[in-house]
This record gives C-alpha cells, sequence and structure tokens, in this order.
C-alpha cells in the first residue's frame, strides 16, 4: 500500500476480512461463521476434496481395466472402488456441487439479500455435510472394508455382504438431511427474502433452477432417508423387508430407491441448466431467449422428473401397463431439456459473443449433455433399453449428463465466479487450453463405453472378455487426458486466487446482481440494493452505444 | 457390430439406429449452430449485439416437432418390446438357475447342463430363479435381457435361427465373481440337437421327452 502512485479503488474489509463471530482469524471464524458466503467456501473446500479422491478411485477404474484380468488391483478393491466412486461422487460432489458453493454464496446476492432467511440452520446443513462424509471415509478405514455393493446399494445383496454397509447408508442418510435442510432454507429464502423490487419473473434464472431444485430436495430426500433406514433395520434386526430370504421383496427397494434417485438427477442437472442460463446471456450481452419459456422448463422437468423412475426397472419383470406409462413419460420428460438447449442457442444469435473460460465450458456443457439426453432416448426406447440396461452404454450415458452436464456446470461456474468470490483473477489463457485437453479427455474417456455397451460390455465389470479391450484401453488413455487437465485447470485457479491479479468488479460485464456489488463482497453484501427494475439480463445499454457513435 | 443371431436383433438394432440416426443429425446441427453463431456473432466481427427476447412460432415449432419424433420412438420401442413378451405356446420350456457366480439350465426332462443346447428356429422360454442375490440374464448377441430374483418368477424368450455360440452374462452386480459368471448358449441344428439331448438324458438316466412329466 505504500505504492501510492497509482490511485486505487477504495475497497472496504470484505467478508474474507470480517467475522461474524467472537474468532477474529483462523478455522473457528470459518467452521462457526453463519455468513453464507463462508459456508459457501467451506462447501467449495470440502467439495473440492472429496471430488479429488474420487477421481481417483475414477483413475483407479480405469487403470484396472486398461487388460482383461488382475492389472493392479483385486476384485473386491475393484468392486469397493466403484462403490465409492460413485457415493462421493454422487452424495458429496454433484448433489451439493452448485446449490450448496455457489447457490449459498450467490443466491442471497442475486435477490438483493443480506443472507439466507436462516443462516444457523445453514451452518448446520454444513456440519450434517461434514459429518456424513466423514462416515462415507470412515467406511473406508473400518475393519471390513468399505461398502462393495455399488453405490445404488441393492437388496439382497447389500444385507447379505460382510462389508461395512451400515456406515455408508448412515452417510448417506446424514447427506440427505443436509440436502433437504438446504432446500428448505433456499425455498424460503426465495419466497420471503427477495428484494421488493424483485418480481418471479426478475429472478435470475440461476435462482429459478435453485428453486426447483430445493423443491425436489425437500419433498424426494425423504425417500431415500427412510429406504437406507429400513435397509439398515433389516440389516440389523433381521426384519423382512427387502431381502426375499426374509419374506420381503428386492424389487420394492429399487421402486423406493428410484422414486428418490431419479429426481435426485434433476437435483444434480438442473443448477448446472441455470448456471448455463446466467453464462450464456453475459458471454453473448445480449437478452436471453425465451427466459419464461426456460424457467417453467425448470419447473416441469422437476414435475415430471419425479414420475419415471421406473425406467431404470424395465428389465426388472413390471407390468407391460407400468413398462408402456414410465416410457411414454420419460420421452415427455426429454422436451423440457430440449427447449432449453433451443432458447440456449436462440440466446447466442446476433449476440456480441466473447468466448471466455466460463462460456467454453458452457460450450461443451451443451455439447455433452445433448449427448447425455440423446442417448437416454435410446435407453427410454422399451426395447433397446432392455439390450443396454446396465451395460457400460447406460454408464457412459449417465457420466456425460452428470460429469459431462452437471460437472462442466460445476467448471463453467468456477471460472464465472471464482474471480467474485475471492477478488482475483486466473490465467485466461492456461483456463482455455485446460479447457480443450478437459474436454478432449472426457470425451475420450466415456465415448467408447458407448460403443462396447452396445456389443454386450456388461457394467461392474471387474474383468472382460477380449473382444471388448481396444475400447477399455482408448477409454483409460481418455482418463489419463482428462486428469492432466483437470490438474492444470485446478493448479491455475488456485494460483489465480492466491496470487492472481487483482480481478475487477465485474469482469465479464453481467447485470446480475452479484456484479453490483464489491469484489470480494462485504458482509452482509449490499449497504443499499441496487436498482432491479430492469431485470438481470438487460444489456441494452450495448445497442444505446451504438446509436450515440454513429 | 451388428450380428443378427435371434428374432430380435433385427428389431432391436433398427430402433437403435433410427434413433441415434436422428440424434446424430439434431446433435450435428446444434454443435454446428453453436460453433457458427460464437465465431458469426464474436465480439470483434459483431460489437453490437441485437435484441431478441422471444418468439412464440420457435418456440411451439421446437416443442411440436420432437414431441413428435420422441413419440415414434416411444412407439417403435414399445412395438418391439411387445414382440418380447408375446411368447409362443409351443415353446421350449428351460428353468434357469443363478447363484453367485454361475448358471444352471434344466431342461423339460430333469435334465441340468451348465451350458444352454437349444436347436435352431426354435422358440425357447426360460424362466429365471436366483438361489441367493439379483442377478441379470443377458444375451448380447439375442438382445435380450432379463432380471433374475430370489422371490419373483421372470422370464423371456427367444428364437435363433443362426447356428453358433453365444455369450450368457450376469449383467446385474451380484458380488465378487459377478464379471465371471459367464455361461454360453449354443444354437444347434434339431438332428444334433436330438443326437445330444438323447445322449446326455441317457447318460443321466432320463427320458428324453421335451414335455415335462405329468407328475410335476
Amino acid at each position: 500500500m505504500a505504492k501510492a502512485a497509482v490511485p486505487v479503488e477504495k475497497l472496504e474489509p470484505s467478508y474474507l476480512d470480517v467475522s461474524t463471530n467472537k474468532y477474529k482469524k483462523g478455522i473457528l471464524s470459518w467452521i462457526l461463521s453463519v455468513d453464507h458466503k463462508r459456508i459457501g467456501i467451506l462447501y467449495l473446500v470440502s467439495m473440492m476434496a472429496f471430488f479429488c479422491v474420487a477421481v481417483f478411485f475414477g483413475f483407479l477404474i480405469r487403470l484396472e481395466l486398461i487388460a482383461p484380468g488382475k492389472t493392479i488391483i483385486e476384485a473386491q478393491m475393484y468392486n469397493q472402488l466403484f462403490t465409492l466412486h460413485g457415493i462421493i461422487m454422487i452424495f458429496l460432489f454433484i448433489i451439493p456441487g452448485l446449490p450448496a458453493v455457489f447457490g449459498n454464496f450467490f443466491l442471497p446476492i442475486m435477490i438483493g439479500a443480506k443472507d439466507v432467511i436462516f443462516p444457523r440452520v445453514n451452518l448446520m446443513s454444513w456440519y450434517m455435510f461434514a459429518i456424513g462424509g466423514l462416515f462415507a471415509v470412515a467406511s473406508m478405514l473400518l475393519p471390513g472394508g468399505s461398502a462393495d455393493t455399488g453405490w445404488m446399494f441393492y437388496v439382497p445383496y447389500s444385507v447379505r455382504t460382510t462389508t461395512n454397509v451400515l456406515p455408508a447408508l448412515t452417510a448417506a442418510f446424514i447427506l440427505g438431511f443436509s440436502s433437504i435442510l438446504t432446500g428448505l432454507n433456499f425455498i424460503t429464502t426465495i419466497h420471503r427474502m427477495r428484494h421488493p423490487d424483485m418480481s418471479w419473473f426478475k429472478m435470475p434464472l440461476f435462482v429459478w433452477s435453485l428453486y426447483a431444485t430445493a423443491w425436489i430436495q425437500v419433498l424426494a430426500t425423504p425417500i431415500i432417508g427412510i429406504t437406507l433406514v429400513l435397509v439398515g433395520i433389516e440389516r440389523i434386526l433381521g426384519v423382512g423387508i427387502f431381502d426375499p430370504a426374509l419374506g420381503g421383496d428386492p424389487v420394492l427397494y429399487q421402486h423406493l430407491f428410484w422414486i428418490y434417485s431419479h429426481p435426485a438427477v434433476y437435483i444434480m442437472i438442473l443448477p448446472a441448466m441455470g448456471i448455463a442460463s446466467e453464462i450464456i446471456p453475459v458471454f453473448s450481452r445480449r437478452a436471453i431467449f425465451g427466459y419464461k419459456y426456460i424457467a417453467f422448463s425448470s419447473l416441469a422437468i422437476a414435475f415430471f422428473g419425479s414420475l419415471v423412475w421406473a425406467h431404470h426397472m424395465f428389465t426388472a419383470g413390471m407390468s407391460d401397463a407400468a413398462q408402456f406409462v414410465f416410457s411414454f413419460i420419460t420421452f415427455v420428460l426429454s422436451i423440457p431439456s430440449a427447449i432449453k438447449v433451443f432458447n440456449w442457442l436462440s440466446t447466442m444469435y446476433k449476440g456480441s459473443i466473447k468466448a471466455d473460460p466460463p462460456f467454453l465450458y458452457i460450450m461443451s456443457f451443451i455439447f455433452q449433455f445433448s449427448i447425455g439426453g440423446f442417448t437416454g432416448l435410446m435407453l427410454g426406447a422399451l426395447s433397446v433399453n432392455i439390450h443396454l440396461q446396465d451395460t457400460s452404454f447406460v454408464v457412459a450415458h449417465f457420466h456425460y449428463v452428470m460429469f459431462g452436464g452437471t460437472g462442466f456446470g460445476i467448471f463453467a461456474a468456477m471460472h464465472y465466479w471464482l474471480p467474485k468470490m475471492f477478488g482475483r483473477m486466473y490465467n485466461l489463457k492456461v483456463a482455455t487450453w485446460a479447457w480443450a485437453i478437459v474436454t478432449i479427455g472426457y470425451n475420450a474417456l466415456y465415448m467408447p463405453m458407448f460403443v462396447m455397451g452396445y456389443l454386450g460390455m456388461p457394467r461392474r465389470y471387474y474383468d472382460y472378455l477380449p473382444e471388448f479391450q481396444p475400447y477399455h484401453v482408448a477409454s483409460t488413455i481418455g482418463s489419463w487426458i482428462l486428469i492432466i487437465g483437470l490438474i492444470i485447470m485446478f493448479t491455475n485457479l488456485y494460483i489465480g486466487i492466491r496470487r492472481g491479479p487483482k480481478a475487477p468488479m465485474n469482469p465479464w460485464g453481467g447485470e446480475t446482481l452479484e456484479w453490483k456489488v464489491q469484489t470480494p463482497p462485504i458482509l452482509e453484501n449490499f449497504h443499499e440494493v441496487p436498482d432491479v427494475h430492469a431485470g438481470p439480463y438487460d444489456y441494452s445499454k450495448y445497442e444505446a452505444k451504438k446509436e450515440t457513435t454513429k | 457390430m451388428f450380428t443378427s443371431a435371434s428374432n430380435f436383433t433385427d428389431s432391436v438394432d433398427a430402433v437403435f439406429l433410427y434413433i441415434t440416426a436422428l440424434s446424430l443429425i439434431v446433435l450435428v446441427g446444434i454443435t454446428i449452430t453453436m460453433i457458427y453463431f460464437v465465431i458469426r456473432y464474436s465480439r470483434k466481427r459483431n460489437p453490437v449485439p441485437t435484441h431478441v427476447e422471444e418468439n412464440l412460432t420457435l418456440e411451439i415449432l421446437w416443442t411440436g416437432i420432437p414431441l413428435i419424433l420422441f413419440l415414434s420412438m416411444f412407439y417403435f420401442g414399445w412395438v418391439g418390446y411387445k414382440d418380447m413378451r408375446a411368447i409362443p405356446d409351443d415353446a421350449m420350456q428351460i428353468k434357469v438357475t443363478a447363484r453367485m457366480w454361475q448358471w444352471s439350465f434344466e431342461y423339460p426332462n430333469g435334465l441340468k447342463t451348465d451350458t444352454l443346447y437349444v436347436p435352431v428356429n426354435k422358440p425357447v422360454r426360460t424362466e429365471l430363479r436366483s438361489n441367493d442375490v439379483s442377478h441379470a440374464f443377458f444375451i448380447p448377441a439375442f438382445r435380450i435381457k432379463k432380471d433374475v430374483y430370489p422371490s419373483k418368477l421372470n422370464d423371456l424368450w427367444f428364437k435363433s435361427d443362426k447356428i453358433g455360440r453365444y455369450d450368457i452374462a450376469c449383467a446385474e452386480y451380484c458380488g465378487l465373481k459377478h464379471s465371471g459368471m459367464y455361461s454360453a448358449v449354443y444354437i444347434m441344428e434339431q438332428e444334433k440337437f436330438d443326437t445330444w439331448y438323447k445322449e446326455t438324458s441317457a447318460k443321466a438316466g432320463l427320458q428324453a421327452t421335451l414335455t415335462a412329466p405329468v407328475k410335476k
């Protein structure tokens, strides 16, 4: 600060400097903070740690599969790794990824509020997340070994295996509560805390998507909670609910499991769609195309998404009527997603596009999410589903939605918002290279799985027939490229937020409220909430310039 | 890639290729449009954006056209599936039992084998049951699959018109040696099958009938 030659914008102390509790500095000022921004950062750090662990597990799984037979690990280890990979990625990375990290940080700012409505509950959600995560980690370290059931915990296997299924169930159960509380908090915040001038249709679309997501979290998550408790009761007390040996029904378990877990797919993808709806207009510098259609399609997805669960069970032997209905609704459900994609494309039309890293990640998102959607149509068609169910085609399909879609949405959000959150900018050139490597590696990793899946490679296979090897080799090489890209990306972001140049208040030219507050934001976000009459995607000032210059 | 080996192979492949072809056209369309827009309307070429906020006709078009296409996909999938459920009355009855981690097959006369032998062009109905956890009976070359439960009897049928050996895999995760739970189905000429059936049954001290004994 001694070098005062250049006049520096006078910044107020940000949320990074001002603690909300009696601890001025150090870890306690963070883990006891009720500031929504600090809680967002807590989620970010813990989520990234889990992500790295699960990526490493994925790397090991791919390495094992480079050749048939044993390559590096034993079958039991392999089964435990893909189970943990699934549990961690789903419950500790993708589900909390966007709502808990970026939703927490930006939802209140975007609607002109000083915090979420229940800040203490918000902190409690993070504790549940952390405790749930610890149970997942504990299940790995306890004698007996971590669960080897797959993340779906299908009964009867999950009742019979001797591995630590209970800690893993407990983890998922507690994480469910974290998710419910976050959802409840967001719904109430959106209803009660919006700036008085911000009507529903002036809300940013990310807020709309969080709103739809929150409803699913609140309504669907209790079902998985009670189902997991029932599995636990069955394991401990031997009450026959799902295990046929005790008089139970395993298909009932599958129904209950998917009644939650299919809507959970939309808990994961909706916020990523919200990110796309934020980033595309900002980098195209024009109003979003079809605001209301995008907003309502989120609600339509949330509604129809809760009616298609049994399409995961077309080979289970349901009645023909059930097969018909669930396949039919699955195809109807594809419509709102298609509407979104077309509206995003139209938003680019006649825009003034600057393809910075956040936008590039969204381009990959659109491409990959579309592939995920199209392969979903193939899986939705009954006769084709019978062949493809439980093959690596399904693995590729949901990775295209979950990782190619939501994962890339999270990467886009990081590149978009981290400069605002930490006040420093990463290297744009390195970020662009990392994007290219990640996208290429990602597609090389999962494309071959479609082909071998159709050729009959079942999923969750430790060993495989020699004819599938070329595809496995291609896929494993893809995983290496992907991981190199991820390392470059995260290193660049980390160096950026630690030592990068100071980020301006509005580096991308966004019009939503978070770009009108200081970088990094102050405690309680605003002194005075800026005018919100114009709506979130009003770029008319760029047009007005045209008239004055001509 | 697409070896036609059963009565379902062609119809499943046809629906798959139909959806794939449509999807590829739209995917390429979306991707090229996106890249074209990013280049054509880049900030350098097009510094001043034009605002187009809504177009009802477009929204109706891109709701309606996909809806029609999607419903056609649904319909073809459903029709193909109906055939899989229409089990002929004259089908040969085989009882399939799954357990960790192997398959066993029981013929109408009680003959048990660990590999399935059936005559060519003969409809075969398999009754699926598990002795322990859930499995799934999967013959990739025939495009058929069904979960196998301990609690509930499932069945499926096929008719193969191509002599040969085809893999039977387990497709529902069932523990340690899930990936080793392979067996095979041999499609044989009728005479060869009859000879095999007679000889193997005789060895096991059974009558070589293809109808179940009345007692059962």
